[in-house]
């Protein structure tokens, strides 16, 4: 079956109209623009905007990949579940290669330790139903897009009554962070192309609060060439005007209030909490654990093993290039000690990472 | 991680769909959205329908697209 909106999103002859709409708006020194989502890097990279743009518009990487900045103590409880308390381990993909203090989920995999690969946090609570004499732990990461499909995981085990089932939870939520990037002066951005797929839970309303208070102008964008190209379009067209708004290019998907039922199953399972991001710090208000009505499926009340989080010691600058401070390739360990295959830091790990994109499709 | 992939819901039964994902027919979960019909396009995330697929709102996009492309002279 062929897919919907796909390729009428890639037509290249309307590519080649925006890029000229935008070198026409463009000024005399570049604009800089955040995009802040991981998969917008990626399909950036991917697509090679960066060049096609060169000296109009400067984009820049924002903080949105989860498994980037899921701390390396949240690698440490989730081996000490599996290794202390003989859980097995039911995760995303994407965390296994994820450096810990001294381990990853894939190398202690190769040492006997039970970690399975899920697509869906659904397929752990079904692992748990089909082993009742085994606890099984859920890695809950992700952003508001996967928060709902956690909560739903944990709502599914409550009402089927699938104890031995929890989550070690990981969730972070984007305008918090885009606040913070917009008031330091060492990033120095001038517009927030935002996430799709978040702004599809949470309504591209929710990036007003960050518009107004910071003067910043926000535009909600899909992943496809066009979505990307039309996003960087509307913003550039805000800047020349001086006005700072939010607009939605993923009206297709995306709509101003997001998706209501998605977000009252979040606010049943979890509430707000400040919570660190490796690289950045603490952000207060940018994190979701588990309510009290479901700590029996919060796997760090259930067994006793927190989440510790200490700012690393480290030459890796992941910290600098999630805030957009400096390029991947400004970092010294980048493609010489921190490759994929061996990666140092986390922004070289994940596919999303900006390091792992940079690498695999060339820096501009 | 946060990719999600349009899909057209197949069959329905309760609070589960079938979808064809990538030529492959997978059970997801409809729990985050009311009223889905048989034959309505949603993306999906992580085994979720997270919205639907406005063809309206799709189209509206594309007319305006064209219209850029139309207008802009390519030097």
């Amino acid at each position: 079956m062929q897919l919907r909106y796909i390729d009428e999103f890639r037509d290249p002859a309307t590519a080649r109209a925006l890029v000229e709409r935008i070198r026409n708006d463009a000024g005399d020194a570049p604009v800089r623009l955040m995009e802040v989502c991981g998969t917008h890097t990626v399909a950036i990279a991917r697509i090679g905007i960066r060049p096609l743009l060169s000296g109009a518009v400067t984009m820049v990487s924002g903080p949105g990949c989860p498994v980037c900045v899921t701390p390396d103590g949240y690698i440490d409880a989730a081996i000490a579940l599996g290794r202390g308390k003989e859980a097995m381990l039911a995760s995303f993909g994407d965390m296994l290669r994820v450096p810990g203090k001294s381990s990853s989920l894939e190398k202690e995999k190769g040492k006997g330790l039970d970690v399975r690969v899920v697509y869906s946090p659904l397929d752990a609570v079904e692992l748990a139903a089909a082993s009742p004499d085994r606890e099984v732990v859920f890695l809950g990461v992700g952003f508001e897009t996967t928060a709902p499909a956690i909560a739903g995981a944990i709502r599914t085990a409550a009402v089927r009554g699938v104890a031995n089932f929890s989550v070690l939870p990981s969730v972070r939520t984007i305008p918090e962070a885009m606040g913070v990037l917009a008031s330091d002066p060492e990033v120095r951005i001038e517009g927030f192309l935002c996430p799709a797929h978040v702004s599809v839970i949470i309504g591209a309303d929710a990036y007003r609060p960050v518009a107004e208070a910071h003067r910043i102008p926000c535009v909600v964008a899909g992943f496809e060439p066009l979505d990307i190209l039309m996003g960087i379009s509307m913003l550039l067209r805000q800047i020349r005007k001086g006005v700072a708004r939010v607009e939605n290019e993923y009206s297709r998907v995306a709509t101003a209030s997001g998706n209501r039922k998605a977000q009252e199953l979040v606010r049943e399972v979890f509430v707000p909490c400040d919570t660190g991001w490796r690289g950045i710090g603490v952000i207060p208000g940018s994190g979701l654990r588990i309510a009290e009505r479901y700590a029996a499926f919060d796997a760090e009340e259930k067994f006793g093993v927190p989440v510790v989080f200490s700012p690393e010691k480290t030459a890796c600058r992941c910290g600098d290039v999630l805030k957009g401070k400096i390029l991947p390739d400004e970092c010294p360990l980048f493609g010489k000690g921190c490759v994929p295959e061996e990666p140092y830091g986390p922004c070289m790990v994940s596919s999303e990472g900006t390091c792992a994109a940079y690498y695999r499709y060339g820096t501009p | 991680m946060c990719l999600g992939v349009p899909a057209r819901v197949l069959e329905k039964s309760g609070a589960a769909a079938v979808v064809e994902l990538g030529g492959v027919r997978r059970e997801i979960s409809l729990m985050l959205l009311d009223d889905v019909s048989v034959g309505e396009w949603v993306i999906i995330h992580a085994g979720f329908a997270i919205e639907r697929l406005s063809e309206e709102e799709a189209e509206q996009t594309l007319s305006l697209l064209r219209e850029i492309a139309d207008a802009t002279e390519i030097h």
